[in-house]
């Protein structure tokens, strides 16, 4: 967003912040120029924003293939290296092994998970863009990021929308 | 749930936030009695580190005394928080929202005091017990022996770890950033940088949410195989042939469930006792964990049972031997009474009573009792267990714990003291998020004449 500006409208209740949202599009801003900011998870489409698309699932697989190979690799692997052989049985023992990898592809799967969840949510966001910590407790942020031409404009929606208070990101500051 | 107490958003951050915004009265205190007794631990662990072993009581036949006791008793507690957060997670029940974190956090601390009471202080050695699980001396080609449960368990155990401890991360993130726009200086530079530039939008909830579910379905599995684990440990070893039962591993999962359920039942007394936080656990909440502890414990003695009657059936007489010293042998048979009283007969007829499944007192004394029961419990099938009262008689011998080993118990106590207090210096011990969320799905309805609260959920 190197170049973009951003500008943030408050609202305190559920019913304003969607109808600001419904007047922010149907001013010509695009789905991915505005977004809503809250404190509190809400039922998904309360604001009547669009579902958030994601892959998250594709993590805990890839992950876990990834782990299965790693103990995979370390049971055989070691066994082979140093082949101690007990009661005649064969070298490679399968239930010890089947333990161990069991492990590595949680491990590997929970992992991947994790990293997923913070790629997925586009974290670690360096700069915050317009923010407000009254958004913690319990106001509704509509935040519009777009570019320093049309952020007047953006400015004037939110105010035309209800907004309780307008205030710009740190890099129009 | 009946009570409904609806609450700004502001309150709730205000109430929750107390243990990390201010300094609580009782705290420094608590921390410094924990930090003594914890110091004195470490002190006896470096005694021992110079002396050697031979300053516990562990010897001949019986080499599995308190440390290995307290092992078994950790990883038990450690079980309960992740099962109580994942299942509930799970089935969506309402009445997780305060309790979740303070599980999970219980998870991880008295994971970490596992591994401090065994591989950390059992082996005498402590600084080579790494090489059980990571390969080493490559001039000689010797390499991990995987087809040993000491490997397992490490792996096990470290995978556990590993995973609770991202899960309550991931959770803490949406809380941390309410934290930073609630400090100033350098502690919202801190908490600005943990909490990743967390703004909360749909898309990060979204996936707030999926990773709930996600991480409960996957952390599930890896509860159930450590203590499988654990109790492999036990069951394919060579030694005592007492312990060389197929139920092991189902009776110690079940077993851990119902210590940990119960500890996770004394923190929440401690959390509205301590913090304050009576708005948040309810007498409901109490209620519920109540009646869920019945059902566990309940289980729990039926598993008991049929390890019994598994160990009297076969007519073994390692096992005859090991049954006989639990319950006729002084004192073991004085600590086998204490245990069924303490562990099944005293708190789960108590838990029938609403009244006292809604008390705070005598939740926090039937659930401590619980606890002192499945520690006895992990106690007499170790020091019996590894007794071995078989023909041999010139390798009797009995097991008399040294202060050491006391110590060093008192220690992997105060360590999960010390690590819960300071957790809640720094981090909120209910999830804000959840709870509002909670508060913003929460609703009444008329049903007839009577209007009753109700939750929406998606």
């Amino acid at each position: 967003m190197m170049g973009q500006r951003s500008v943030l409208g408050l609202f305190t209740d559920e019913d304003a912040a969607a109808d600001a949202l419904d007047i922010v599009a149907g001013a010509g801003f695009a789905q991915d120029e505005y977004e809503i900011l809250t404190g509190t998870p809400y039922p998904e489409g309360t604001f009547g924003e669009s579902e958030p698309v994601h892959k998250l699932y594709r993590f805990p697989l890839i992950g876990a293939a990834c782990g299965f190979i790693v103990g995979l690799l370390l049971t055989t692997g070691t066994q082979l290296a140093f082949p101690l052989v007990t009661g005649g049985k064969p070298l490679l023992s399968i239930p010890p092994m089947a333990i161990i990898m069991y492990e590595g592809t949680m491990l590997g799967a929970i992992l991947f998970t994790v990293f997923g969840i913070i790629f997925e949510s586009r974290l670690p966001r360096l700069f915050m863009g317009a923010y407000d910590t009254r958004i913690t407790e319990g106001y509704i942020g509509l935040a519009i990021t777009t570019t320093p031409e049309k952020i007047g404009n953006a400015e004037e929606t939110l105010k035309k929308a209800g907004a309780e208070e307008v205030k710009r990101g740190w890099e129009t500051e | 749930m009946q009570e409904h107490v609806q609450l700004d958003q502001k309150q709730i951050n205000k109430e929750l936030l107390n243990g990390v915004l201010e300094m609580p009265k009782w705290w420094p205190g608590a921390l410094i009695i924990a930090l003594l007794i914890f110091i004195t631990g470490m002190g006896a662990f470096g005694y021992m580190l110079n002396k050697g072993v031979g300053v516990t009581g562990l010897n001949r036949p019986v080499y599995w005394g308190f440390f290995m006791v307290n092992f078994v008793f950790w990883i038990g507690i450690s079980h309960a928080g992740i099962m109580i957060s994942a299942i509930l997670r799970l089935s969506q029940a309402e009445w997780r929202r305060p309790i979740t974190r303070a599980a999970e956090v219980l998870t991880v601390f008295s994971l970490m005091a596992a591994l401090m009471a065994a591989p950390l202080v059992h082996v005498g050695r402590p600084w080579r017990a790494d090489l059980w699980v990571f390969p080493y001396d490559f001039a000689r080609g010797i390499w991990i022996n995987i087809r040993s449960p000491f490997i397992w368990d490490p792996s096990a155990v470290m995978t556990y770890l590993t995973a609770s401890a991202l899960f309550v991360l991931v959770a803490l993130i949406p809380d941390l950033a309410i934290i930073r726009d609630r400090s100033k200086g350098f502690t919202r530079i801190a908490y600005s940088f943990m909490c990743l530039g967390w703004r909360g939008t749909p898309r990060q909830w979204k996936l707030q949410a999926v990773a709930g579910i996600l991480l409960s379905a996957l952390v599930l599995p890896v509860f159930v195989s450590v203590h499988s684990i654990v109790s492999w440990d036990f069951a394919v070893q060579i030694g005592p042939e007492a312990w060389h039962s197929t139920i092991f591993a189902p009776y110690f999962i079940i077993g851990a469930i119902h210590s940990g359920v119960s500890a996770v039942a004394t923190v929440m007394v401690l959390m509205v006792w301590l913090w304050g936080w009576k708005n948040y656990i309810t007498p409901d909440h109490l209620d519920s964990i109540g009646r869920l502890l019945i059902v566990v414990a309940t289980t729990w003695f039926f598993f008991f049972f049929l390890e019994w009657i598994f160990a009297l059936y076969s007519l073994e007489d390692p096992e005859l031997a090991m049954r006989d010293l639990q319950v006729f042998q002084w004192p073991w048979s004085g600590f086998f009474v204490l245990f069924l009283l303490t562990a099944f007969f005293i708190p789960v007829p108590m838990w029938l009573f609403k009244n006292v499944r809604r008390s705070l007192f005598w939740m926090f004394v039937s659930t401590i009792l619980v606890n002192i029961g499945m520690w006895l419990e992990r106690f007499l099938i170790i020091i019996p267990g590894t007794m071995r009262r078989g023909h041999m008689i010139f390798d009797w011998g009995s097991y008399h714990p040294s202060i050491i080993e006391i110590l060093m118990v008192g220690m992997t106590f105060a360590w999960v003291v010390i690590g819960m207090l300071l957790f809640s210096k720094v981090f909120p011990l209910i999830p804000l998020f959840d709870i509002k969320e909670g508060m913003v799905g929460r609703d009444e309805i008329k049903v007839g004449r009577k209007v009753v609260p109700a939750s929406i959920r998606e």
